[in-house]
């Protein structure tokens, strides 16, 4: 119930927010003079946004919060992550209540449009799955005519769901969840035949939350796209700008080789003239987008590059590397150069 | 007011008044809250639109009539994902008022039940009652239906549609109770009128029995022609349409079972938790109210010479029930209102589709609206239908 009146009561704050049009920078000067970004993520999707044992957000989803309050404030740990479920995520946005959203989140047309979304960047191309018990010897997503789905409600998920029984012209039987806990146990418990998500959240849910993860399998299908990337409200360019710019200097770094480790090294010796811009040693970049000439330093000494949060995030949940690698490495990852 | 004596007293005053009367207080005072209560609202509507239109988010009601695009598990009405919105929230709609209707009927039964029990003489029955009272409304209904949902879901306790063994055609399985169904055919529709038409007949035949016997002392068999009527008269429909005996047999059909009734535990796990939730307090409600009733009559239908099932039935629950019906109209609504935890375990109510419906139209202010005004009708209705009831049912001095 918490969460329907939390909605109930961001639904009323957009209905009282006073400010009457949203001026260029006007949510960057009041992040600024809070002295703090809040990052609306996932409640724990291990790998994207969990707390971890200590109360300490982590996953790649929470980094790339970190990453731009790093180039903005200059420390990755001035975040304030507000955990949202599918349905409270939008309309937290819209009302203000969070700076960015970095969860898990499709970029579709309507939500870019409709919704008063700016989608910045993707950060993991994803793509919808199915995750059977292995014992029903199910091979492919197109036998599961009749079948049990479970799914979490308001997400692009469960609209894909609707049009690949259609398409196929299958039946099946959804069983909507709202919570990601309880929509979990009700498919290990057997409720449901299949469990669909995204692929990634599949092998996230196989590898945290069942003590038998051989039981399961991730059928082969991939029925859907699913760019998942921090989105902004619309009307502030300049935001919308440093969260763009930020992941597309996390990828750069990877790019260039500028790591956690050597970046500040880097910042002082290197003669590349693309590291030299990018970094801040040849100013300009940092003017450009109203950021400190060492913006890029700071996000990348605060996470590491996009390569280095993805080892320490998503590796472990055993997901390869595929099409989220670099473009000369054969991936998608591409960012518009920094110059 | 006090208008008229006022102007009498002093004539003057239909000329020229000051500040300080009354009337013109009055007025005075009306205008300013009138206005307040506009102003705000004014300020609220149009601060919200501007907002809406500065951050770029599309308003209005439009979006009813587009196509949902999401399935929903149970629907009483067809419905598709090619449906509109507007289908989907009936849909929903019509899911809480199943739930909501069924569970006010089963609490209200239950409730009595227990009512009574806790003023049992029996001991040990009165004990438990009590018992069942206490425990049960000091759990959060949240936590009930979880219970329930995690109990009936769990494959230790109930078995797997593949696994499962049927008892007479029925199954119960982790997934729900399927049960046989007799086949669509013109004879079960006609069977099912004539047992509405059945139990019309029982009530004006009721009604006649005891005018009569108020006029001439005797009473007919009343029960029992009752029950006679009930059983035969649909019976006689089905049999003259032709005594179709067709089911249909739910049967394992790849994952599932198909064909036949099916009542899925989403559904079960929310009636259960609503209606032991409430039971537990409309029972306190029915022993405060059966306590209130002056021991003197009990004691004079005694005298009578009436059967203690007769007192219980004539004279306590008759006067109980002007104490027992308003707060029980209270224990409705809540009812109906917390149908919308449904939304935890996955129960297809109005609330669990608005929300959908709201996620993937980022429509909030137009779903919230939606559910409010939803919920006041219903909350309304009830409220009237119960007041109305009680209006009935209370003493006409003499």
């Amino acid at each position: 119930m918490t969460s329907k009146l939390k909605l109930a009561f961001l639904a009323g704050a957009l209905c009282a927010a006073t400010s009457t049009a949203a001026l260029a920078g006007a949510r960057v000067d009041a992040i600024k003079a809070r002295g703090e970004l809040i990052c609306g993520v996932n409640t724990g999707l291990g790998g994207f946004s969990i707390a971890d044992s200590t109360g300490k957000w982590v996953g790649l989803d929470v980094d790339v919060c970190r990453a731009i309050a790093a180039s903005l404030l200059g420390d990755g740990n001035k975040v304030k992550f507000v955990p949202l479920t599918a349905q409270q995520r939008f309309t937290a946005v819209q009302s203000g209540e969070v700076d960015m959203l970095s969860r898990n989140t499709t970029w579709t047309l309507t939500r870019d449009t409709q919704l008063g979304l700016n989608f910045a960047a993707t950060t993991y191309y994803d793509g919808q799955g199915f995750m059977v018990a292995k014992k029903l010897n199910v091979k492919s997503a197109k036998e599961l005519a009749g079948a049990s789905v479970c799914v979490q409600p308001g997400t692009t998920t469960e609209l894909n769901l609707a049009d690949f029984f259609r398409a196929n012209n299958m039946q099946y039987k959804p069983v909507v969840i709202e919570n990601l806990a309880e929509v979990n146990a009700a498919f290990f418990a057997g409720r449901c035949d299949a469990l669909t998500t995204d692929a990634s959240g599949l092998a996230s849910v196989r590898k945290n939350d069942t003590k038998t993860p051989d039981d399961y399998v991730i059928l082969p299908e991939i029925i859907s796209k699913e760019p998942l990337g921090p989105a902004v409200a619309q009307g502030d360019e300049q935001w919308t700008d440093i969260v763009k710019w930020t992941v597309f200097a996390l990828l750069e770094a990877e790019e260039y080789g500028i790591t956690q480790a050597n970046v500040e090294e880097m910042a002082k010796t290197s003669t590349n003239p693309n590291i030299k811009r990018v970094l801040g040693a040849t100013p300009g970049m940092g003017k450009a987008i109203g950021l400190d000439e060492d913006w890029v330093v700071k996000a990348v000494k605060a996470v590491g590059n996009y390569g280095e949060i993805w080892t320490r995030n998503i590796e472990p949940l055993g997901l390869p590397r595929g099409v989220n690698n670099l473009w000369n490495k054969g991936g998608l990852m591409y960012a518009p150069p920094i110059r | 007011m006090a208008m008229p004596q006022r102007t009498t007293l002093s004539p003057t005053r239909t000329t020229r008044r000051t500040f300080y009367d009354r009337d013109v207080q009055a007025v005075f005072w009306q205008v300013v809250v009138v206005g307040l209560v506009v102003g705000v609202g004014w300020f609220l509507v149009h601060n919200t639109l501007v907002n809406l239109e500065s951050r770029n988010i599309q308003t209005g009601y439009h979006f009813l009539w587009r196509e949902s695009g999401f399935d929903i598990s149970e629907f009483m009405i067809p419905y598709s994902a090619a449906s509109t919105y507007a289908r989907a929230l009936v849909v929903g709609l019509l899911n809480t008022l199943r739930v909501a209707i069924i569970g006010v009927a089963l609490a209200t039964v239950l409730g009595i039940f227990v009512g009574i029990g806790t003023l049992s003489q029996n001991w040990l029955l009165a004990r438990i009652t009590m018992g069942y009272i206490h425990l049960l409304r000091n759990i959060p209904v949240l936590l009930q239906i979880i219970l329930w949902y995690t109990i009936l879901i769990n494959d230790r306790f109930l078995p797997n549609p593949r696994q499962a063994e049927p008892l007479l055609g029925t199954y119960l399985t982790q997934r729900g109770l399927y049960f046989p169904l007799p086949e669509g055919h013109v004879a079960w529709l006609a069977a099912a009128g004539a047992f509405v038409a059945a139990l019309v007949l029982a009530w004006l035949l009721d009604r006649w029995t005891t005018a009569r016997q108020l006029r001439t002392g005797r009473r007919l068999p009343v029960f029992w022609l009752n029950l006679i009527l009930i059983i035969a008269l649909p019976g006689l429909a089905w049999f003259l349409l032709g005594a179709p005996t067709e089911m249909s047999m739910p049967e394992l059909r790849g994952f599932n079972l198909a064909g036949g009734g099916h009542v899925s535990p989403e559904f079960v796990a929310v009636l259960f938790g609503l209606t032991i939730y409430t039971s537990a307090f409309i029972g306190e409600i029915v022993r405060s109210g059966i306590l209130s009733v002056s021991k003197g009559q009990v004691e004079a239908a005694r005298a009578l010479g009436l059967k203690e099932g007769m007192i219980l039935r004539n004279v306590t629950l008759p006067q109980a029930l002007r104490v027992i019906i308003p707060p029980l109209t209270s224990q409705y609504l809540n009812l109906t209102k917390n149908s919308s935890l449904s939304v935890a375990v996955g129960y297809p109510d109005l609330v669990s589709v608005a929300g959908t419906a709201m996620n993937q139209t980022g429509q909030a202010i137009e779903g919230v609206s939606i559910i409010m005004i939803v919920y006041l009708t219903l909350s309304l209705s009830t409220a009237a239908l119960m007041n109305w009831y009680n209006k009935r049912r209370q003493l006409v001095e003499r």
